[in-house]
Order: C-alpha cells, then structure tokens, then sequence
C-alpha cells in the first residue's frame, strides 16, 4: 500500500482509534474518578497487546488479510489509540496537584506495562499460530 | 460529561491529521537514516510531548471536566494520535528481541525522562509551570 492510499488507511485508523481512546478516557472519567488517569493507561497497555499481536500474525500470514491491513490497524489504529504526549502531561498534571507521589507510581506502573503488553501479545499470537 | 457529537468530531479529525503527520514523519526518518533504530517514533514522541506541554501553558492547564474544543482537537486529537506509546513498545520490543538490548533501553529511557522533561520545559515556555 503506498501513497495516498497508506496516507487514507492511517488517516482513517487514527481517527478511530482516537475517538475510542477519547471515549474510554470520558467513560473512565465518568466510573472511576479524576484522580489517576486510568483512561489513558488502559488504552496504552491494550494498544501495545494490540501492535504486537497484529505485527506478529502479519509476519505468520504474509500477505494475509492482517497483514494487508497493516497500514489501517498498525499505524492507523494502535497509533492513534495510545498517546504519550497524554501520558507525559497527566504526569505533569498529578505533579502540579501536588500529588509526586501518584505521578511517580502512573510512570512506574505504566511502562513496564506497555512492555510486558507487547511481549504477551507477541506471545499469544505466535502460541497460536506458530 | 456528555460527549456531544461535534467534539467527538473534533477528535477524530484531529486523530486523523496527527496519525497521518506521524506517517510522513517516519517515513522522511526512514529514508535518511534506515530503520535500524526507530528514530522517527522518537522524534515524534519527544516533539508531540514539547507541544502538548506548551499547549497545556497556553490553555492555561486545561485540567479534567472544562475541556474545551480546542483542546479536543489540538491535544486529545491531534498530538494524541501524533504521538504513539503502541511503535514505541513494539519497536523496544524488537530491538530486545533481535539483540540490541542497549538499543531497546536507551529508547525507552529516553523517550520518558527527555519526553517528560520536554513536556515540562514547552509548560514553562508559555508561562504557568510554577
């Protein structure tokens, strides 16, 4: 997929994928409170399972219908799903509200979260359909 | 919190706009300094979270309910589908996996103590980090 074409795939992928991660953050906010950014550490850790998966079943199935779609789930949806300019803000924000302590614990849980996220989801995949 | 349609709208839109921005960045790294490392992810990364945090000066800290469709669009929207933590846990992963182990920290490292510090320096330059 080049040019335009890749260009509309990730255009349309993003949109999706931010719009969801916008929705998750209101709901979040919505059952769980202000306080921790719950949002925005749930579509993260899931956006990261979700990359790996999608990158690992791709380079099973070459020229599969995932790997096909790569451009539209990979950099289209995953990318727009997770966000660090977020992550680096809400971290900012719990600093400013005099809260070091929840800022220090949202950046140590979060990262090794995404890792662990996208090694599992490489792994559940290539368990599957190796 | 209602999200009516007009903001969502808003989000998508800028989704849309900051995934392709994303695209066109990593391409251009691709072609002048390969994909041995994922420069592009890092640049996008570190110059979404400088925005994000200069936005967050601007707007004043926009903080939790009071989001207005300007902040929707520019940062939930655009710097939020601009920027990616989804590539950044894959492409860690994969340097992990494929043996560049000091490659796959520095790029996680970097991108959180330089992001976050870019975040808090664009927050300064527009004025209210105190």
């Amino acid at each position: 997929m080049n040019g335009w074409r890749a260009y509309a795939a990730v255009g349309l992928g993003s949109a999706l994928g931010t719009t969801l991660r916008y929705l998750v953050s209101l709901a979040t906010h919505a059952t769980l409170g202000p306080a921790f950014p719950w949002g925005t550490l749930a579509v993260n850790l899931l956006g990261s399972w979700l990359i790996a998966a999608f990158a690992a079943y791709a380079a099973l199935r070459v020229g599969g219908r995932v790997a096909r779609w790569q451009p539209f789930l990979v950099a289209g949806f995953c990318g727009g799903f997770t966000t660090f300019s977020l992550f680096s803000l809400e971290t900012l924000f719990l600093l400013e509200l005099g809260r070091p302590g929840l800022a220090l614990l949202y950046v140590l849980l979060s990262v090794p979260l995404w890792l662990a996220a996208a090694w599992w989801g490489d792994r559940f995949v290539r368990a599957r359909h190796a | 919190m209602n999200a009516s349609v007009g903001l969502v709208l808003m989000v998508a839109a800028g989704g849309a706009l900051g995934g392709m921005a994303r695209l066109a960045i990593t391409n251009l790294f691709a072609r002048w300094v390969g994909t041995a490392f994922p420069w592009g992810t890092l640049f996008v990364n570190l110059s979404g979270a400088l925005l994000a945090g200069a936005l967050a000066g601007w707007f004043g800290l926009a903080r939790g309910g009071e989001m207005t469709g300007g902040w929707l669009f520019l940062v939930v929207g655009l710097l939020g589908g601009y920027t990616t933590v989804s590539s950044l846990s894959l492409q860690s992963l994969t340097l992990w996996q494929s043996g560049h182990r000091r490659g796959a920290i520095g790029n996680v490292a970097v991108t959180l103590v330089a992001g976050l510090a870019l975040a808090a320096f664009g927050w300064w330059l527009t004025g209210r980090l105190t």
